[in-house]
C-alpha cells in the first residue's frame, strides 16, 4: 500500500482519461447499433448474416485491430479516435444482436395498433417500438458499457492515457499494488457507468417499473446471456 | 489493402509452416489453451448456474458476481497474476477461465430460469426427485441457452489468449506482439486473421451443435423419445 | 406520448452533452504563453518508467529556469512519437543514443560510445538536434545470475561457448528476430541460445523467470536498479554486439540557448549511477517520477 500512499493523487486524472475514451465509443455504439439491430429485426434475410458478422468482429484481437486501425485511417496512436473506433468496432458487434432481441420483444400488436391508428414509420419508431425496447436495450448497454470500460485499459499497450497505464507501468516497476489499483479502479468505473446506465433505463421507462416488475427483472437478468451469444 | 496482401503473403509463405515455432504448432498451443480454459470455466460455472436456475436463489449475487468479472480488465489480472507466478501458462490460464465464468454462468442460469416453472412443478408431481428434474427436465431443455454461453465464453477466450504470449512463448498472440513490436505489419495482420479464422470455425460449430440441440428441445417427438431412453 | 418523447430526448441530450464535456476536457492543458517571451515547450517520454523519470527532470530543471512545460509523457514507441517530433509536436524528449540511430540508419555499422553519437548528429533530420548526452547509458546488456556465473566461470558473453547445457534466453518478442538477440548471439559469438519472449522489457517477470531458472539468459537494461538489487551478473560484451546507449535530448528549434543550456548542465550531471538510484527509488521507494526528478534536481543544486 506503499504505492497507494505516494501516488493516489494521480489516480483523479487516469479516472478521467479513462471516461473520457469510454463514453464517445459508448454513444456511437448505441447510435450504429440500434438501427442496425432494428435493420437485422425488420429484414430477416439480412439480418442473419448481419449479426453473423458483427459477432465475428467480436473475435478480432484488439492490438491487432487497433493497429489495422492506424494503418487503415492514417490516425496517430494517440489520437483518441484510433481507440474510439476500435471500441466502437466491438461495442457495436456486442449490442446489435441485443438491438435485434430488443424489436422482437415488442409486442406486435401495440406495434400494429400504432399503425392503424394513423402513425407513420418513423413516428412509430420514435413513438412506440424504440421506447418499448428501451427495457431489453438498457441491458445490452450496459453489458456493452461493461466491456468497453474494461477494454479500454488496452489502450495503454499503444501509448493511450488512462487506468491501463496502471498495469503497464506497474508491470515495469514489479509494484503489484499499483497493478491491483488499476485493475480495480478499471472494475469499479465499469460498474459506476453501469449503474448510471440503468438508472438511465429506468427514469426512460417509467411506465416498465410499475408493470409486471417480476417478469422484466427476470429478463433483465437473461439478457446479457444473448448479448453474447 | 497492401498491408492485407502483405498478410497473406506471410500466411503462404512455407516457412512459417514448419517447426516448433511454425503456424500449425501455434494453432495447436492457442486450442489447446482455449480447451483448457474453456473446460476449467465449465467446471466451475455450470454446477452453479445450474443450481441457482434451478432454485431460484442467488441468481442476483451470481449476476453481480458475473457482472464484476466482466469488468476486470484481462490484461490487469494477467499483470497481476505474472508478477505472482511468474512466466509460463499459469497466469494467464487463470486470467482467461476468470474471463469465460461470466458468460458461462449466465448461460447456464438464464438457460434453467427461462423454462416454463409449470414443467418442473409437474416433473415433481409425477414424483421425479431434484436431482432427477434437473438431469433429465431442466438441463435438456435449457441446453440450448447453456449452450449458448458456453459460444460466447469460447468466442471471449480464443480472441484474448492471444496475451498469453505478453509472458509465454505460446500461441498465435505470438505473431502479434512479435509483428507488433518488429513493425513487421504483414506477420501481425497475418497473425490476427489466423485468430478470426480459428474462432469462425469454434463459432460455426458450436453454433451447429446448439441449433441441433434445439432442435431436439423443441421437436415434441425426438424429445419425448429422448426422455423414454434416459 | 409527448411526455414519454421529452424525457427520452432529455436523456438523450444529457449523455450527449456528457460525452461532450469529457471529449472537450480532453484537449491538453495548454496553459498559455509564459509570463514573459519564453515559449512553451512541449516535453514528451517513452512509455517507460525510467523515461518518465528523466522527463521529469528536463521538465522541472526548465519550469525553474521560467519556462513553461506541457507534459506529454508516455508515448509509446517510436514509430509512434518520432513523427510527432518531426512534425514540431513536441520539443524535447528524452532519447537513448544507439537506438534513435538505429532508428534513422537501421544498417548502421556503429557500436562504440562516441562513433554512435557523431553518427547519430550526422543522421538528425533538419530542424531537430540533439543536444549533449549524457554520462548515464541505459543499454541492452546480457544478464544471468550470480550462480549460473559461478557454476561456469562466466564474465563476457564469450564465455557463454563455455556453457554445455541448453539455454534459454528471455526478453521481449521482438529479440528474437533482432541483432542483439539469439540471432545476433549466433552469429557474432557462435553460442545458440532458445528463446522465451516475456514483454516487460527486462523488467521483474524476466528476474523472476531469471532466479526460477526458467531462462538461464536475459536481456535487460543496463540502468535497472534490479541488476544490484537481485544479484545479477551483466556479461561483458567485448565484440560490440549491444549498441552503445546513452541518455541525450532530443529538442527541436523551439529550445533557445538558454533551454539547451540548462538541458546540457542536467545531462553533465545525470551519471549512470545517478540514472539506477532514481530507477531504484521508483521501483522500491514506489515514489512518483516528478518526487524523483524533484528530490535529484535538489540535491544537485539545480531548483
Amino acid at each position: 500500500m506503499k504505492w497507494l500512499r505516494n501516488n493516489w493523487q494521480e489516480i483523479p486524472g487516469l479516472v478521467a482519461d479513462h471516461v473520457t475514451l469510454s463514453i464517445p465509443a459508448i454513444v456511437l455504439s448505441v447510435i450504429i447499433a440500434v438501427p442496425i439491430g432494428r435493420l437485422a429485426h425488420k429484414r430477416r434475410l439480412i439480418g442473419g448474416p448481419v449479426l453473423g458478422i458483427a459477432s465475428m468482429l467480436y473475435a478480432i484481437p484488439s492490438l491487432p485491430l487497433i493497429i489495422a486501425i492506424l494503418v487503415l485511417t492514417g490516425l496517430s496512436a494517440r489520437s483518441m479516435w484510433t481507440m474510439t473506433i476500435a471500441l466502437t468496432v466491438y461495442g457495436v458487434a456486442l449490442l446489435v444482436r441485443t438491438s435485434a432481441d430488443a424489436f422482437a420483444a415488442v409486442d406486435k400488436n401495440v406495434h400494429d395498433a400504432a399503425v392503424a391508428m394513423g402513425h407513420s414509420g418513423t413516428s412509430v419508431f420514435w413513438r412506440v417500438d424504440l421506447p418499448l425496447a428501451v427495457p431489453v436495450l438498457v441491458s445490452g448497454i450496459r453489458v456493452m458499457t461493461v466491456s468497453t470500460v474494461s477494454l479500454v485499459t488496452v489502450g495503454a499497450l499503444v501509448g493511450q492515457s488512462g487506468l491501463g497505464w496502471l498495469l503497464t507501468n506497474g508491470f515495469q516497476r514489479g509494484i503489484a499494488a499499483e497493478v491491483a489499483t488499476g485493475v480495480i479502479a478499471t472494475a469499479l468505473l465499469a460498474v459506476i457507468l453501469d449503474g448510471l446506465v440503468m438508472v438511465a433505463g429506468r427514469l426512460l421507462t417509467p411506465w416498465a417499473a410499475r408493470r409486471h416488475r417480476r417478469t422484466k427483472s427476470a429478463r433483465v437478468t437473461a439478457r446479457p446471456r444473448s448479448a453474447l451469444a | 489493402m497492401n498491408y492485407i496482401s502483405a498478410a497473406f503473403g506471410w500466411l503462404a509463405n512455407s516457412a512459417e509452416w514448419r517447426g516448433s515455432t511454425g503456424i500449425p504448432t501455434r494453432l495447436a498451443q492457442h486450442l489447446i489453451t482455449t480447451g483448457i480454459v474453456v473446460g476449467l470455466a465449465l467446471v466451475i460455472s455450470l454446477p452453479i448456474g445450474i443450481l441457482v436456475g434451478h432454485t431460484h436463489r442467488g441468481s442476483g449475487v451470481v449476476g453481480a458476481v458475473a457482472g464484476a468479472a466482466r469488468a476486470i480488465p484481462t490484461l490487469g489480472l494477467l499483470t497481476l497474476f505474472g508478477l505472482m507466478w511468474g512466466i509460463g501458462l499459469k497466469a494467464p490460464i487463470l486470467a482467461l477461465v476468470i474471463l469465460a465464468i461470466p458468460s458461462a454462468l449466465a448461460g447456464a442460469y438464464a438457460g434453467i430460469q427461462a423454462i416454463d416453472p409449470a414443467v418442473p412443478d409437474a416433473a415433481r408431481a409425477i414424483g421425479m426427485s431434484e436431482l432427477r428434474i434437473i438431469l433429465q427436465v431442466e438441463i435438456p431443455l435449457g441446453a440450448p441457452v447453456i449452450i449458448g454461453g458456453i459460444r460466447a465464453a469460447t468466442l471471449q477466450v480464443v480472441a484474448t489468449a492471444t496475451l498469453a504470449a505478453y509472458i509465454a512463448d505460446n500461441g498465435l498472440g505470438r505473431y502479434l506482439f512479435h509483428g507488433l513490436e518488429a513493425h513487421n505489419y504483414a506477420e501481425m495482420l497475418g497473425g490476427a486473421l489466423l485468430v478470426i479464422a480459428l474462432a469462425l470455425i469454434l463459432e460455426v460449430v458450436l453454433a451447429a451443435i446448439q441449433r441441433w440441440v434445439k432442435i431436439r428441445v423443441t421437436n415434441p417427438r425426438s424429445s419425448r423419445r429422448t426422455q423414454l431412453h434416459t | 406520448m409527448f411526455r414519454r418523447t421529452m424525457i427520452m430526448a432529455a436523456g438523450l441530450a444529457v449523455f450527449a452533452t456528457f460525452s461532450l464535456a469529457a471529449c472537450s476536457s480532453n484537449t491538453p492543458s495548454s496553459s498559455g504563453s509564459g509570463s514573459d517571451s519564453k515559449p512553451t515547450l512541449v516535453i514528451g517520454s517513452q512509455a517507460y518508467y525510467s523515461s518518465d523519470i528523466i522527463a521529469e527532470v528536463y521538465a522541472q530543471g526548465l519550469e525553474n529556469a521560467g519556462y513553461t512545460v506541457d507534459r506529454q509523457f508516455d508515448i509509446g514507441q517510436r514509430e509512434v512519437y518520432l513523427p510527432e517530433i518531426q512534425s514540431g509536436g513536441i520539443d524535447v524528449f528524452p532519447e537513448y543514443t544507439g537506438p534513435l540511430l538505429q532508428y534513422w540508419q537501421p544498417d548502421a555499422t556503429v557500436t562504440l560510445d562516441a562513433d554512435v553519437y557523431s553518427a547519430l548528429q550526422a543522421a538528425v533530420p533538419d530542424g531537430l538536434r540533439v543536444l549533449n548526452e549524457a554520462p548515464a547509458t541505459d543499454q541492452d546488456s546480457y544478464v544471468v545470475t550470480q550462480d549460473f556465473a559461478n557454476k561456469w566461470g562466466l564474465t563476457t558473453i564469450d564465455d557463454l561457448s563455455k556453457v554445455t547445457d541448453p539455454m534459454t534466453m528471455g526478453a521481449n518478442a521482438e529479440a528474437q528476430t533482432r541483432p542483439n538477440g539469439p540471432d545476433g548471439l549466433l552469429k557474432t559469438y557462435g553460442v545458440s541460445v532458445g528463446f522465451t519472449p516475456i514483454q516487460d522489457g527486462g523488467g521483474p517477470l524476466t528476474v523472476k523467470a531469471l532466479q526460477d531458472n526458467q531462462i538461464q539468459l536475459a536481456i535487460i537494461y543496463t540502468s535497472d536498479p534490479s541488476i544490484a538489487a537481485d544479484n545479477l551478473v551483466t556479461l561483458t560484451d567485448d565484440k560490440g554486439l549491444f549498441l552503445s546507449s546513452h541518455v541525450v535530448p532530443l529538442v527541436s528549434d523551439k529550445v533557445d540557448d538558454t533551454a539547451a543550456g540548462i538541458l546540457n548542465k542536467i545531462d553533465a550531471l545525470l551519471t549512470p549511477d545517478a540514472l539506477i538510484a532514481m530507477n531504484a527509488r521508483s521501483v522500491n521507494d514506489q515514489v512518483p517520477a516528478s518526487t524523483i526528478a524533484h528530490d535529484w534536481l535538489a540535491d544537485n543544486n539545480l531548483n
